[in-house]
């Protein structure tokens, strides 16, 4: 899992043969910790189907305006550059899982 | 897909069958989970929709015995560590059926498992309470909040409003007054529920505008998010808006029950009943623990507390029909005692 920034993110994004899930995150919003190692996990799962990278939106509140952030945890998935699903708040493994198969899934 | 994944899809249907399930993941869950790992009864967890409980939302906890001031979401990881170290199978997944009617018990997770038990703790705790519109859940997360310690850092130099009356409202519209230029309270009635020291704080601060006997009947918002409520006065119906970037709702918790309606006595409010004293529900081998059981006291200390009560009560119920097996036998053997 990498960290992209108001710098890298586009490139990150559009460079990407793969859907990329984009992880919403501050260092003091506690779901969004609790959230945390169950990305680490699907992260190592999920490695050939998809991406996954974190912003934090402290160190880039740009990222949160032009995204219309309002609240995190934020999970959004970005296929060829254009943001296809996002969804808000904690969530289970299975309900993650649910999110991923539903949004990444085959061609 | 991987083929790995799909084995582990497929392998995942199979029922899986433990001597104690306990369903939920705060301090209840947790503790019952120790103890039941070290009675050797190989207990299953299954963390629900929420893993670590409300305290993951809370900040600092400061009457957690040992811990002079630890943060809510860290003091989770640990008894989440402790958990696992104590050789629980924690499993991320959320029950979203029940039958208590058959033996053993089972539970059905949103993935299609099916989990088999001899007896359950019920430690599903309690969630914040929504005003219930669907212009709410339609601005969950586009400025609709329940956690002003999450979203607040959006709202830096905008105006919002906060939803209710007691401790955790004041609490979070003071928290919120540290980005938000200026921040409503919006309340039904015309006193607050909140502590003495809470609504002194509250009043000595410029940033917070009380709003009294109104009730919001609608968030209005565009495709960006929240962009207002629409309130009504709760004494003459006046209907009036109020233009504001988000809406933090802390109105109060209700207990995650629905799951055991029809099923386990409760009372009106949706509080599973247990017999006092004891952690025992309407049905045998079914066990509350925490905020599920509990509408006085809510803490966390006391919530692990009932959780532990509730391994306790269970090993003691495993054992009995253990003996009870064993007594039949020593009939059928004519070996009485």
């Amino acid at each position: 899992m990498r960290n992209a920034n108001e710098q890298d993110l586009d490139e990150i994004v559009m460079n990407s043969d793969k859907p990329v899930l984009v992880d919403f995150w501050a260092p003091w919003c506690a779901p969004c910790k609790a959230l945390a190692p169950t990305l680490d996990e699907i992260a190592e799962e999920y490695a050939e189907e998809m991406e996954i990278v974190k912003v934090d939106i402290e160190t880039n509140p740009g990222l949160a305006e032009r995204f219309e952030v309002r609240g995190i945890p934020l999970l959004m998935i970005v296929k060829d550059g254009a943001e296809t699903a996002r969804t808000f708040g904690t969530l289970s493994r299975s309900r993650l899982d649910a999110f991923v198969d539903a949004h990444v899934g085959a061609e | 897909m991987t083929l790995e994944r799909e084995i582990a899809g497929v392998a995942e249907v199979d029922s899986r069958h433990s001597k104690v399930l306990i369903i939920g993941s705060g301090p209840a869950g947790y503790t019952a989970a120790v103890y039941a790992a070290r009675a050797a009864l190989a207990p299953t967890l299954v963390e629900g929709p929420q893993p670590g409980g409300q305290l993951t939302i809370t900040t600092d906890v400061e009457n957690w015995p040992g811990d002079a001031s630890v943060l809510g979401p860290d003091l989770m990881a640990r008894m989440g560590e402790q958990v696992r170290q104590a050789g629980v199978d924690v499993v991320g997944d959320v029950i979203v059926k029940v039958d208590l009617g058959r033996a053993p018990f089972l539970a059905i997770g949103d993935g299609g498992v099916h989990y088999t038990a001899d007896t359950i703790v019920i430690a599903t705790g309690a969630s914040a309470r929504w005003l219930g519109l669907g212009s709410e859940t339609e601005f969950r997360g586009r400025g609709v909040s329940a956690c002003a310690t999450c979203d607040g850092f959006f709202y830096r130099g905008r105006i919002c409003a906060v939803v209710g009356g007691g401790n955790t409202a004041v609490e979070e519209a003071l928290y919120l007054t540290n980005f938000a230029e200026k921040v409503y309270l919006i309340h039904r009635r015309d006193t607050l529920r909140a502590d003495r020291t809470n609504q002194a704080r509250l009043h000595a601060n410029p940033r917070i505008e009380m709003v009294w006997n109104a009730e919001v009947a609608e968030v209005l918002g565009n495709s960006a998010g929240v962009t207002g409520v629409a309130l009504r006065d709760t004494r003459d119906g006046a209907v009036s808006q109020l233009a504001v970037h988000g809406l933090f709702v802390a109105i109060g918790h209700d207990p995650a029950t629905a799951l055991f309606q029809g099923q386990l006595h409760m009372d009106e409010e949706g509080y599973i009943l247990v017999t006092p004293g004891s952690t025992a529900t309407s049905v045998p081998g079914v066990f509350a623990a925490g905020d599920v059981q509990d509408k006085q006291f809510r803490q966390a200390v006391t919530s692990a507390g009932m959780g532990c009560m509730a391994a306790l009560e269970a090993e003691r119920y495993l054992a009995g029909h253990n003996s009870h097996a064993i007594a039949a036998d020593d009939a059928d053997t004519g070996l009485t005692v």
